[in-house]
């Protein structure tokens, strides 16, 4: 039978020189040794109950907020709080009590199971304190860094403002010269522009004298097919053999139909014929085989004919308006140009580069790491790739997509996002992790989930102002 | 996995590119035959039910004392077959028809039986001209050999409870001479197909035969691009079953379908044939990773098992003359006094080997697993470890990468046992060895997970690189270990690292070879917290017919289509030997399988292969790790939250709930998948996720337990409730809930959006409880019970006692020292019952050294008590008995402990809202003789 009674841990500390003895229950930590009095009956941190003090740490849960046993592993929510003297206090899951593996670097979690177990809290305070101090250096040095960033970052900022502004100035100028300039290019131009119009127009002309014979032809061709026994008239009956001409689609085409078709007569001889065609010609088919193509592909041999004349003219009117014409285009690609300029600069100046401009210095520059197989390039603000180290095409990790950090400082993550897609698999992403460094540099690629990569940089610019504190160890929090 | 990454296997075969490019997410069927397109399937399945042309030769009998063999003749080709009846131990016979005198050995096989069945005498009762009557011993059952045609009855009393040949449908093929080199043997009139074996109706049959021979494919058959050459010719065999008065048949895994066999008329017949198949389709008869050629008949009186014993391609046919029946058209017939007894006909169809067939007539369903068990073994005892919770993913990527999950999984107070890597842990995907850049240091690795009371399990697939740097290949190839293509070299084909070999597993003295590779010295980097796991031994060849191995490659003198679905089988209990080996025979091994076969439970653990983060896929899981248990192999899981594709939080969290209720708990996801370690989800789902596995860690004594059941007696651990609850029709069907045991019934929310669930609490007069609140329900009727997304509804049967470690710790070796809760359900008549089973957890020392502790713990006239029950025993444990909950009780004026001749009060508490009574802390040693008395 393993029953654990209730056990009281002697905690000696050296304070000023002087000796000190306090009592506690295993497991509870300084600020509540108030609530753990020995002999007096216990109530449970939430109210639910009383016990009497033998049943504290007496490896049974009477407590439903497992206050009652801070020093077993009884309660399933639990927690051990270990002083770990040297190093840092902490709270332990009571699960985590005897259960063989080491946690508390003063090993008293581990007072009942066999574990062997080493005080490691001395070893551990010195190497925090170390890794702290080195920290504490790094971020003091950043943060100076970081300065001169913040200062620079504003004076480009102010340089490219005011270059904007220049430029800006110039600009205006450089519309209204163009403007000119179109102007002029415009009246070179008239003389062409009519020219091209005249013969444009003439060539529609051309157009419907053809079309108009066609229909012509067409019309005579079809009277001479209508007029069954050729006695030089159309009528009723002969016209109603073309079922086609059926106005209501019944199929058939009635006397009374082919009358009207006709306006009315009997019959129409070739002349009265011209004023009956336009009412059949959309719906009449031919007994011979039709070629209706044959009237565009006329009209579209004609073409060439007419845009002769038109390139003869235009020509002789060209070179008089040759030189306006790129005088104007020199013009508007000088504003172009400084457009372009423009607004690289003003897209410069919209990026988020944090609170203090700070990350200003990153843009447009890249920075690469080489792993075992890969040599991974980081271009903030821009893009993300990754290209084999002996030769390959290179990969889109990501273009540059937002600052993703948490609520409190989002400046700690970068977001780079539809990259190249994966097989089966998403767009490749990459989330850049950014930590106080004096130097600016990638420090470790990997592949967390498939096609989502995670890249470590370093910057001044995210080191914080250190707090102005010193390093002493944590000795005094617990005695 | 059966996916490949295209972009990381530039090395890979245009064939398979397309081969696995042209599906989505569904099955591609193309790659997998039909049975119109398995020509023996097709041309025994053209054979209809009639007059067999079978005749039983009753001069020939022969009778020793266990042993009564007859030969058969067709009447129509005159080849004579052997008939070998056997009466088992236990209530079983056994069938065996061979040719009698075969061209050359057919193949038997072999390993499946754990030791030749003992048989029990058998006698002729009657004998006259038209056939024998055989004794089977008590109950008045009676073995009926019909002459003419030949037809086996079995009765029992008047009843017939199974037929054999009834419909007509034996079917042997004979080996024969291919027509360029045939001859006429013994001027018999040789027929090349099984209709013009039988069927005379087309009165065509032409003296040779040979008209459609080469359509028939009986010489060649050619699939997609693959052609399988045959030199023997036709070889299947097929018998039918006739199961009077039976409606349910379960079993014959491995099919993603309901628990209740379907009738196959109008569709394919069930499949039986070991196939790696990418992203499986539910609900159809079609092949997966594993086959357990056994099926189950249920009715109300009885339960019995046909157990067809043959690795080759099987086909089953499953018809019956209610199946279309309304209820009814049923009602109607009882009505109207119809004659016609329901029936299930079922008929076996494998392409090669003999008919060897173990009829188990039970009576209890219990009766026919403990005959399963006494022929093919019992599910191996895990180590307890391994019935925790299980963290894997194709891939960790490295060793940064498994300590910081490892971590993760204490940052968020979650436990679990065991952190898996699959292929891209090896370097090249040339197992037994490291990736030296992600895995450089692998004995640190495991040295820390050693070091928080964790394992490891690493991949190690049957498909072995051939490059000449690997020495595992170089050691096959000098011992000449490889399965050889029709020709005699070495077989290759194109697996996850190209270019592969497959090692014969078939042969002892490889297997003997690969186990000794697991040694500690042999396989660097290994150490005893490092486990393993069979993934691809269907074999799964990405370039080979339907994935797989052709089947005129060779094993020796035996064709890979004799043998083919025992491969997977094989890799396994070679792998488990050399676990077992390399502590030299003190540990138990733990091996996960992806193939197997009948027998593959002595091995270890099997899982459902590649299934997709759907809920259909959850759902499914259930009916097909019920299937897995009713044949032997009760350590079955599903891959928690699917492989493939992304599941939604909803659907992990419900995934997670479901697989801590099945016996293989483990989370696994493709690569392709985004990461989804329990944390990654928020934490309400994180705090969803926890609860869940927690709770199956508190219940790991009972799951222990159960798999010590399973491992004494073949029950399964997972059950259909039909099988505790066997005269009650409304359980029959049920395959969305289900019994762990005999004492917790657990019905899983697989609906998306869910607001409850109906659950079928079986047993009339019977109680159950919740698990969760301690409320009573009463049995026999269906509970509607609302969920919220925190729900898992589980219930405890009234009458049972479940041991519990509630204090749950990081992984199930921190447990084991910790006290016990009894969770006492009483029934309606205050009484229950339960066990308690404890042992070191690992070792073989339970079985070598009888070092455990069986107790049995009843509740019965107010007094709860634990008495041995194994005397001989010899096991100390620290555990102690911290807490009794006894559910449905009421409150007691005094309660003693009695111990050691002593009494003393024990502390109590009673909640009359739910009628608990709790003991407080009695503080009895696990191991020890005690009883609690409530006055």
């Amino acid at each position: 039978m393993t029953c654990v009674h209730l056990l009281l841990t002697l905690v000696f500390a050296v304070s000023l020189g002087t000796p000190v003895e306090i009592q506690r229950p295993r497991g509870v930590p300084l600020t509540s040794i108030q609530f753990y009095v020995e002999n007096k009956p216990f109530t449970c941190l939430d109210g639910s109950r009383t016990i009497s003090f033998d049943r504290v740490n007496d490896d049974y849960c009477d407590c439903k907020d497992g206050s009652d046993e801070p020093g077993t592993a009884a309660c399933p929510n639990g927690s051990f709080h270990c002083t770990n003297a040297g190093y840092r206090p902490m709270f332990i899951p009571s699960s985590r009590i005897n259960d063989g593996i080491c946690d508390c670097c003063d090993t008293t979690d581990e007072y009942n199971s066999g574990a062997k177990c080493e005080n490691t809290c001395k070893e551990l305070g010195r190497k925090e304190r170390e890794v702290l101090q080195k920290m504490a250096e790094i971020t003091k040095e950043g943060f100076l860094l970081k300065q001169h960033l913040i200062e620079e970052a504003k004076k480009g900022q102010q340089e490219k403002q005011s270059k904007v502004t220049d430029m800006q100035g110039n600009k205006k100028q450089l519309d209204e010269k163009v403007e000119v300039l179109r102007t002029v290019k415009e009246t070179a131009e008239q003389p062409e522009k009519e020219a091209k119009e005249r013969h444009l127009k003439a060539w529609e002309e051309q157009k419907a004298a053809i079309r108009l014979e066609k229909d012509k032809a067409k019309m005579a061709e079809a009277f001479l097919e209508l007029d069954d026994n050729a006695d030089g008239f159309v009528s009723v009956s002969e016209l109603q053999s073309h079922a086609e001409l059926d106005a209501d689609a019944d199929g058939t085409l009635t006397e009374t139909e082919a009358q009207g078709l006709m306006g009315g007569a009997e019959q129409v001889d070739t002349s009265t014929f011209e004023s009956v065609w336009p009412n059949i010609k959309d719906k009449y088919h031919s007994e011979v085989s039709r070629e209706e193509a044959d009237m565009s592909c006329l009209v579209s041999s004609e073409v060439p004919f007419g845009q002769k004349v038109f390139f003869l003219e235009k020509t002789v009117v060209k070179l008089s308006a040759q030189k306006a014409r790129d005088d104007f285009e020199e013009a508007e690609k000088a504003l172009r140009e400084m457009d372009d300029q423009i607004r690289n600069i003003e897209k410069e100046l919209s990026f988020d580069f944090g609170p203090d401009a700070e990350f200003t210095y990153l843009y447009s520059q890249c920075y690469e790491l080489t792993t075992g197989e890969y040599i991974y390039r980081l271009c903030p603000f821009n893009r993300v790739s990754q290209k084999p180290k002996y030769g390959g095409s290179e990969t889109n990790l990501g273009t540059w997509g937002s600052w993703s950090g948490p609520e409190n400082n989002k400046y700690l993550l970068m977001k780079y996002d539809h990259g190249t897609g994966c097989w089966q698999g998403p767009n490749r992403s990459t989330t850049v992790k950014l930590t106080c460094g004096k130097e600016t540099v990638v420090t470790s690629t990997s592949e967390p989930s498939r096609c989502e990569y995670l890249i470590e940089f370093t910057t001044p610019a995210v080191c914080q102002e250190p707090a102005n504190t010193d390093l002493s160890p944590h000795d005094h929090e617990e005695l | 996995m059966a996916v490949i990454a295209i972009e990381r296997m530039g090395l890979l075969s245009v064939v398979c590119v397309s081969l696995f490019f042209s599906s989505t997410f569904a099955v591609d069927r193309g790659n997998f035959k039909t049975c119109d397109q398995s020509a023996f399937c097709k041309r025994q399945r053209a054979l209809k039910p009639g007059q067999s042309p079978y005749r039983a030769l009753l001069e020939t009998l022969e009778l020793s004392d266990s042993r009564l063999t007859l030969q058969l003749i067709n009447d129509n080709n005159k080849v004579h077959l052997l008939l070998e009846l056997y009466r088992l131990q236990g209530n079983m016979t056994r069938v065996k028809i061979n040719e009698l005198k075969p061209l050359r050995p057919r193949f038997e096989v072999p390993d499946v039986l754990i030791a030749e069945p003992p048989t029990e005498p058998l006698s002729v009762l009657s004998k006259d001209d038209n056939g024998v009557v055989l004794s089977l011993g008590a109950k008045n059952q009676r073995l009926i050999v019909s002459a003419r045609p030949f037809r086996l009855d079995i009765m029992q009393g008047p009843e017939v409870l199974l037929s054999l040949n009834s419909r007509g449908l034996l079917a042997f093929e004979h080996l024969r001479l291919h027509k360029d080199t045939q001859a006429q043997p013994d001027g018999a009139e040789v027929k090349e197909s099984v209709d013009g074996d039988q069927q005379q109706d087309e009165g065509e049959k032409d003296e040779d035969g040979e008209s459609d021979k080469e359509e028939d494919g009986l010489w060649e058959e050619t699939f997609k691009s693959h052609t399988d050459t045959k030199p023997n010719g036709p070889t299947s065999i097929s018998l039918d079953f006739s199961l009077p008065g039976v409606e349910h048949v379960y079993g014959i895994p491995e099919h993603a379908d309901d628990l209740k066999l379907k009738t196959t008329d109008g569709g394919d017949p069930y499949r039986l044939y070991n196939l790696d198949v990418f992203q499986y389709e539910l609900y159809n008869p079609m092949a997966l990773y594993g086959s357990i050629p056994v099926m189950l008949a249920h009715n109300t009186q009885r339960t019995m098992g046909i157990f067809w014993l043959n690795a080759a391609e099987t086909w089953v046919d499953i018809s019956s003359n209610t199946a279309g029946k309304t209820v009814f058209g049923k009602m109607l017939d009882f009505v109207q006094g119809s004659s016609e007894k329901p029936q299930t006909d079922v008929r076996w169809i494998s392409e090669s080997g003999i008919i060897d067939v173990f009829i188990m007539l039970g009576p209890k369903p219990s009766d026919v697993f403990s005959q399963y068990a006494s022929l093919t073994g019992t599910q191996s005892f895990p180590p307890l470890a391994s019935l925790g919770y299980h963290q894997c993913r194709w891939n960790y990527n490295d060793q940064e990468d498994v300590k910081s999950v490892d971590q993760g999984f204490d940052q968020h107070d979650i436990p679990y046992d065991f952190i898996w890597l699959d292929i891209e842990h090896a370097d090249g995907k040339r197992y037994f060895t490291w990736d030296p850049h992600k895995f450089p240091q692998p004995k640190e690795m495991l040295q820390g997970l050693m070091d928080k009371r964790r394992k490891m399990v690493a991949i190690v697939d049957p498909h072995i690189r051939v490059d000449s740097g690997y020495k595992i290949h170089n050691e096959i190839t000098s011992k000449d270990f490889y399965v050889k293509n029709k020709d005699g070299r070495n077989y290759e084909g194109w697996c996850w690292p190209g270019n592969s070999g497959y090692p014969d597993f078939t042969k002892p003295e490889m297997r003997a070879w690969w186990s000794s590779m697991f040694a500690y010295d042999q396989y660097e980097g290994s150490m005893e917290n490092l486990f393993t796991w069979n993934d691809m031994n269907e074999p799964s060849v990405f370039n080979g017919p339907e994935v797989t191995m052709h089947k005129d490659a060779l094993h020796g003198k035996w064709e890979h289509r004799d043998i083919h679905n025992i491969y997977g089988l094989y890799v396994q209990m070679a792998t488990a030997e050399g676990q077992t080996q390399r502590s030299g025979g003190v540990e138990r091994p733990f091996v996960l399988t992806r193939a197997f076969f009948a027998g593959s439970q002595r091995f270890g653990a099997v899982w459902t292969g590649d299934n997709a983060a759907e809920w259909g896929h959850l759902k499914i899981s259930i009916p097909m790790c019920l299937s897995l248990g009713l044949v032997g192999v009760s350590f079955c899981g599903a891959d928690v939250g699917g492989f493939f594709k992304n599941p939604s939080t909803e659907l992990l969290v419900r995934w997670y709930q479901t697989g801590a209720y099945q016996p293989f708990f483990r989370a696994h996801a493709h690569l392709d998948t985004t990461r989804r370690e329990p944390w990654l989800f928020g934490p309400e789902n994180t705090a969803l996720i926890r609860e869940v596995i927690r709770q199956r860690y508190a219940l790991l004594p009972y799951w222990y337990q159960l798999l010590y059941q399973a491992h004494k007696t073949g029950m399964p651990v997972m059950r259909p409730l039909w099988v505790d609850y066997p005269k009650d029709t409304a359980t029959f069907t049920i395959d969305d809930e289900f019994l762990i045991g005999s004492d917790l019934l657990v019905h899983p929310v697989t609906e998306e959006g869910s607001r409850g669930v109906t659950a079928y609490l079986p047993g009339a007069g019977e109680v159950w409880y919740d698990v969760h609140t301690f409320q009573k329900h009463n049995g026999a009727q269906n509970l509607y019970i609302p969920v919220t997304l925190s729900s898992i509804p589980v219930f405890q049967r009234g009458g049972s006692i479940i041991p519990r470690k509630d204090r749950v710790r990081r992984s199930s070796a921190c447990m084991e020292n910790d006290p016990y809760t009894l969770y006492v359900a009483l029934s309606p008549k205050k009484f229950a019952e339960g066990e308690l089973y404890i042992d070191d957890g690992h070792s073989l020392n339970y079985d070598t050294k009888k070092e455990f502790i069986h107790r049995s713990l009843t509740f019965a006239n107010n007094a709860l008590t634990s008495s041995n029950l194994c005397p001989d025993c010899n096991f100390l444990t620290s555990s102690w008995i911290e807490k009794v909950l006894i559910l449905g009780a009421s409150k007691p004026s005094k309660v003693l402990l009695k111990m050691d001749g002593k009494e003393t009060p024990v502390d109590f508490e009673f909640d009359t809202s739910m009628s608990v009574l709790t003991l407080r802390k009695p503080g009895m040693n696990a191991g020890a003789d005690w009883t609690l008395l409530l006055q």
